[in-house]
């Protein structure tokens, strides 16, 4: 295990590396980026002082080690609104943007998974049909729309959840007051559901149609035939020999779409008045903070590669073909 | 296997020398499947639509009428014609006009912006594919940074210092399309080079570069095509969430995804319609490219579920 991560490790420094220069061409990409950082109405003098200030004037090689060094001590500058440092605002609204991508996520395993078994075993029947046209359907819906749908018919008509807002459970229990956490818990879950099921709809009907078909080439392997021959029943068959396996790709597709979540969690943040990183960018948007929204590019990076690592390690681990 | 692959191959022959056959040949294939069928038509009358918005919508699209706003769908006017068939917005402008003149946006993105990341891509697999070594090595680098940004976060990023603007938007939108291309033109690439036609043009003289994009890039085209289709839908998606966070085209220029923003002040009045229908407008659009694509896929190789 130690050598596939050292392995490995090379890979993601690299890519890591790649994260931190495309931010950094970015902002080069518009002409002089001092523009971005000070207002319109900005003298001549104001603008020289903010260009020297930032470090703008040195040749670009050197605005880069520097931007690296700063990223390094965790310093993205100072959010151009609101004043304080930009690695301050988003510790903290990163908290409430984990418990939706987590909970997200949940949704997207827990309810793929029987959508796609119960697909793959009455293959051809209008339960299959049925199931894969919702699976198409989820993979074309916007899931900004589909939130403010569930906000319309859900909450504001039949009244079942609450409409907007956030209870923060992950907040306190970072800080170490369990108590609070735990009692927030059932609330916090309710104020998850709609916007959850927002982000994971996709996700679900897109890995409903893969472990479909990973379940469909399990099923035809011999080592099924074999169960099914030994007169075991159609349950024990599923969830004891081909589950086993048909999880593996799960796995994968679980680290792929991280990232994918995440750019679901940004907008229906909005929609859900959700104070994390997503309702965040959308705000440094409306201001034009770039420091702002360039920090929270960059942390959410970081985060989905350090995520992508994870499950192949984790993929290693359960796949004993990888040698370790 | 082998007998699927020479008949994949014979087809691509087929489609070059005659044309017409194999056109007669898909569009027979297109009326057996009732969905493939119903969504062509769909993104035909879309796009038509979006080239005679002009002609088509019944009022300008940006003309204020203070006092008819937010109107619900099926509002007359004083003479009993119809006038909002789906209602007004904040501002009393038409949402017809708006949903018409908002195809234009998805539609023009959606395409140019494949377009772009295609040729791109193409060109970076194809040279990945058929070089390797160091220039695999660079070219899939890069594409796994790309792939380690969540993508909508990258086209943030770039338009946020970049300005608001349809070209802006395509160009961020295109760019970064590019991987999804390159990694399967790449895959087929290096499977097409083995194959003894490859072999036969090198031993006869001919150029990479003709061996490139004369002799394998028409047989690895299927597939690409294939992903285009898909793609054209997640471009519109992700045009649309651009828009919606404020990050697409100028504010005059009506899109979906900005109506769409445009309503979240109207959620809480329960004014349904204005949410409604350009919803609508995107799922059943993306729905159709999506069908098209899965239909396309099955038509051209069904062998190509592998790289869904």
């Amino acid at each position: 295990m130690f050598l596939y991560i050292l392995r490995r490790l090379p890979q993601t420094i690299l890519v890591i590396f790649g994260v931190t220069l495309v931010t950094f061409i970015a902002l080069q990409i518009g002409g002089d980026p001092t523009y971005l950082f000070i207002s319109d109405r900005a003298s001549p003098e104001e603008i020289e002082a903010t260009r020297i200030k930032l470090g703008f004037d040195k040749p670009l090689y050197i605005q880069y080690f520097n931007y690296v060094i700063k990223l390094l001590q965790l310093d993205f500058g100072n959010s151009l609104y609101f004043g304080q440092s930009a690695m301050t605002i988003i510790l903290e609204t990163l908290p409430a943007t984990i418990e939706l991508t987590i909970f997200s996520m949940l949704i997207a395993i827990f309810g793929s998974i029987p959508f796609g078994i119960f697909a793959a075993i009455y293959r051809g029947t209008w339960i299959d049909g049925t199931l894969m046209a919702i699976a198409m359907l989820g993979q074309s819906i916007p899931s900004f729309w589909l939130g403010i749908m569930c906000i319309l018919y859900i909450s504001l008509n039949v009244g079942w959840l609450p409409i907007s807002g956030h209870v923060p459970f992950l907040m306190p229990l970072f800080q170490g007051n369990f108590i609070e956490a735990f009692k927030n818990l059932p609330t916090t879950l309710t104020y998850l559901i709609l916007p959850g099921f927002a982000v994971a709809f996709y996700s679900v009907a897109r890995n409903a149609r893969l472990i479909r078909s990973s379940m469909l080439e399990v099923l035809s392997q011999d080592y099924v035939r074999t169960a099914k021959s030994k007169g075991l029943t159609n349950y024990v068959v599923i969830m004891r020999h081909a589950m086993r396996n048909a999880w593996l790709p799960v796995v994968t597709i679980i680290g792929l779409e991280f990232g994918f979540m995440i750019s679901g969690v940004v907008v229906v943040e909005v929609i859900f008045a959700w104070p994390g990183l997503g309702r965040t960018i959308f705000d440094a948007i409306a201001n034009r903070d770039i420091p702002l929204v360039q920090a929270a590019v960059v942390v959410i990076s970081v985060f989905v590669i350090i995520i992508n690592l994870i499950t192949d390690l984790v993929y290693a681990k359960l796949d004993p073909r990888i040698k370790l | 296997m082998n007998r699927s692959e020479s008949s994949s191959n014979h087809k691509t022959t087929n489609g070059n020398t005659s044309g017409s056959s194999s056109f007669l040949k898909l569009l027979s294939a297109l009326i057996q499947n009732k969905w493939a069928l119903i969504s062509v038509v769909w993104l035909f009358f879309i796009i038509i639509v979006a080239i005679f918005a002009s002609e088509l919508s019944p009022l300008d699209p940006n003309k204020n009428h203070i006092m008819e706003r937010v109107s619900p769908p099926l509002t007359l006017d004083k003479k009993g014609d119809m006038k909002y068939l789906i209602g007004s917005d904040a501002l009393g402008r038409d949402g017809l006009s708006r949903l018409i003149y908002g195809a234009q946006v998805s539609l023009l993105v959606g395409f140019t912006a494949v377009f772009i990341g295609g040729i791109l891509g193409t060109l970076l697999g194809i040279l990945a594919g058929y070089y390797g070594r160091l220039i695999d090595d660079i070219i899939m680098r890069l594409a796994d940074i790309q792939l380690a940004f969540p993508f909508i976060l990258l086209a943030i990023l770039f338009l946020v210092v970049l300005g608001e603007g349809l070209i802006n938007l395509i160009l961020v939108l295109g760019v970064g399309q590019w991987v999804t291309y390159a990694r399967i033109a790449r895959a087929q690439t290096i499977s097409q080079k083995e194959k003894e036609y490859v072999e036969a043009a090198k031993a006869l003289g001919v150029s990479n570069f003709n061996i490139m994009f004369g002799s394998i890039l028409p047989n690895i085209f299927a597939p690409l095509i294939v992903i285009a289709s898909f793609n054209v839908a997640s471009v519109i998606l992700a045009e649309a969430a651009l828009s919606f966070l404020g990050l697409g085209v100028p504010p005059q220029i009506p899109t979906w995804g900005a109506m769409l923003a445009e309503s979240r002040d109207h959620i809480f009045a329960k004014r349904w319609w204005l949410p409604f229908f350009p919803g609508m407008a995107i799922l059943i659009t993306v729905l159709a490219f999506n069908i098209v694509g899965d239909w396309l896929r099955d038509y051209l190789d069904p062998r190509l579920k592998e790289i869904e």
